[in-house]
């Protein structure tokens, strides 16, 4: 089974884009879904009814949707090996930029919105820097211009990145991005996979539910506005 | 292959939406050709233009095939825009960046790693003759109008991009003086592809595809043989051009001197 971990801002066209790749390899090679979100999700019954593929969600609710998806994704990999997936397609929530929910033995697509502003690739780190793919969308929305100097200020972030242009409503350009799938190997021991990157987790009291403005009232990792000397305040 | 070395692009007939081959061997656009595609709504004009602007191999809808200078094209072309020898101005397409014209350009001036100092002013001199409302190096991109921004856009794809093929889907309703920009794409030997409903671009092209049930149903190749009504369309197009001006300056359309 070839898994596919898809990342990118909410509504950059994550779906579409899964669309697509269901589209171009169902049934011929039979597809599963999972979604993660934070509070509503529609796709899982969108795309099965669509496709009738094996499609589920889960809500992260209090905790970080990206956590949720590291903490799920070994049940999700065994559930999609029994529906008799040979393609599992996992979508993030989408939303901490600094958060990057690749994993090894699988393909890593960011999606980016061209509308998004010339300047969104540079905020978002380690999205873009893990992944294999940057699929952007709505090239046909944006000036020759601006389609060019996103694409630059993608590369910045990740010089090796394989950016796919398209505006996946028409899946216009995506023929690249099947020929990766196509040539991506099967997860070969679901034991060894571990996250690519670390994650900016942690415990910290607004985690646990302090909601007290100021850094006088947290403990843990604190961070002053002037300053930058004191870092760890303990209890 | 570099994007300036292109002698022609040919394109492979494919077929309709009921499977009917296309009734073509193959279409050659040269430098300097204007081609204008007409037809219905829905019958597969933005289609045969995508199918160009994402260098089909047969794995579209309609199965077409496009070539450049007889060959399948070198991957970057297709993937890299600044090495795309094609430029594709939408209705749909807009520039989102706020911030002045002339440093727009420079961006995009910057990106493409060329360094001619007047490339810019040439740009906004060149998207001028294509518009009535001149626009300004300080100008805002946001707050230009739709016939500013198409103006730009075209001016931008000859000079900055250097693009040999730009397609150009509907941007006669964007309010631009279409004869130049004709005239212009010629004079620097631009191939141009027209999706129309105007009269005055259709018969200013030298082909005409007409489009039907997402195929190309016919090619006309008019030859002169419009010439009278093309002249009488043009005349046409300058009294309403003439009048849609006076009436924006406030005038009163009455009196002697309003005749067609």
């Amino acid at each position: 089974m070839k898994l596919i971990v898809i990342a990118g801002p909410p509504s950059a066209g994550k779906t579409a884009v899964t669309r697509q790749i269901i589209r171009h390899f169902h049934p011929g090679k039979k597809c599963a879904f999972l979604k993660i979100d934070v509070v509503r999700a529609f796709e899982d019954e969108e795309l099965s009814t669509e496709f009738g593929i094996p499609a589920r969600k889960i809500y992260s609710g209090d905790l970080c949707p990206d956590h949720t998806g590291v903490m799920v994704l070994k049940d999700a990999l065994a559930w999609a090996e029994k529906e008799g997936a040979e393609i599992f397609i996992v979508e993030s929530a989408g939303l901490c930029l600094r958060c990057s929910p690749y994993v090894t033995q699988s393909l890593g697509i960011v999606v980016l919105s061209a509308v998004s502003g010339m300047n969104s690739p540079l905020k978002m780190g380690p999205m873009i820097a893990l992944a294999d793919v940057a699929v952007i969308t709505k090239t046909d929305l944006v000036s020759q211009s601006e389609k060019e100097v996103f694409r630059e200020k993608t590369k910045e972030v990740a010089p090796a990145i394989d950016i796919i242009e398209t505006n996946a409503i028409q899946g216009t350009g995506l023929r690249y991005l099947m020929r990766t799938i196509d040539d991506l190997p099967g997860i070969r021991d679901r034991d060894a996979i571990v996250l690519r990157g670390v994650p900016p987790l942690g415990v910290c009291t607004i985690c646990v539910g302090k909601r007290e403005i100021g850094w006088q009232n947290h403990f843990g990792v604190i961070r002053k506005l002037d300053g930058a000397g004191e870092l760890f305040r303990g209890d | 292959m570099s994007p300036g070395a292109i002698s022609e692009i040919t394109i492979l007939p494919g077929h309709d939406r009921n499977g009917n081959p296309e009734p073509f061997d193959r279409i050659v656009i040269r430098p300097g050709d204007t081609i204008s595609i007409v037809g219905p709504t829905g019958s597969g004009k933005t289609a045969f233009i995508n199918d160009i602007e994402v260098f089909a191999q047969g794995d579209t809808a309609t199965g077409r095939r496009v070539l450049v200078n007889g060959e399948v094209p070198p991957e970057e072309f297709i993937r890299d825009p600044s090495k795309k020898p094609i430029a594709l101005i939408t209705q749909n397409t807009k520039c989102l960046a706020d911030m002045p014209v002339e440093a727009f350009l420079a961006m995009h001036v910057r990106a493409r790693k060329l360094d001619s100092a007047e490339i810019v002013s040439e740009t906004i001199e060149l998207a001028n003759q294509f518009t009535g409302e001149k626009l300004h190096a300080g100008c805002r991109i946001t707050a230009l109008s739709g016939g500013q921004t198409r103006s730009l856009m075209v001016a931008d794809a000859i000079l900055i991009s250097n693009a040999p093929l730009i397609l150009l889907d509907e941007v006669e309703n964007a309010g631009i003086f279409r004869e130049k920009v004709i005239e212009v794409l010629k004079e620097h030997n631009k191939s141009v592809i027209f999706v129309t409903h105007d009269p005055l671009v259709s018969l200013l092209s030298d082909r005409r595809l007409v489009m039907r049930n997402g195929g190309v149903g016919k090619i006309l190749r008019p030859g002169g043989r419009e010439e009278h009504v093309r002249e009488m369309v043009a005349r046409l197009d300058l009294t309403l051009c003439r009048f849609r001006e006076r009436i924006r300056a406030g005038e009163l359309l009455t009196g002697p001197g309003f005749t067609v």
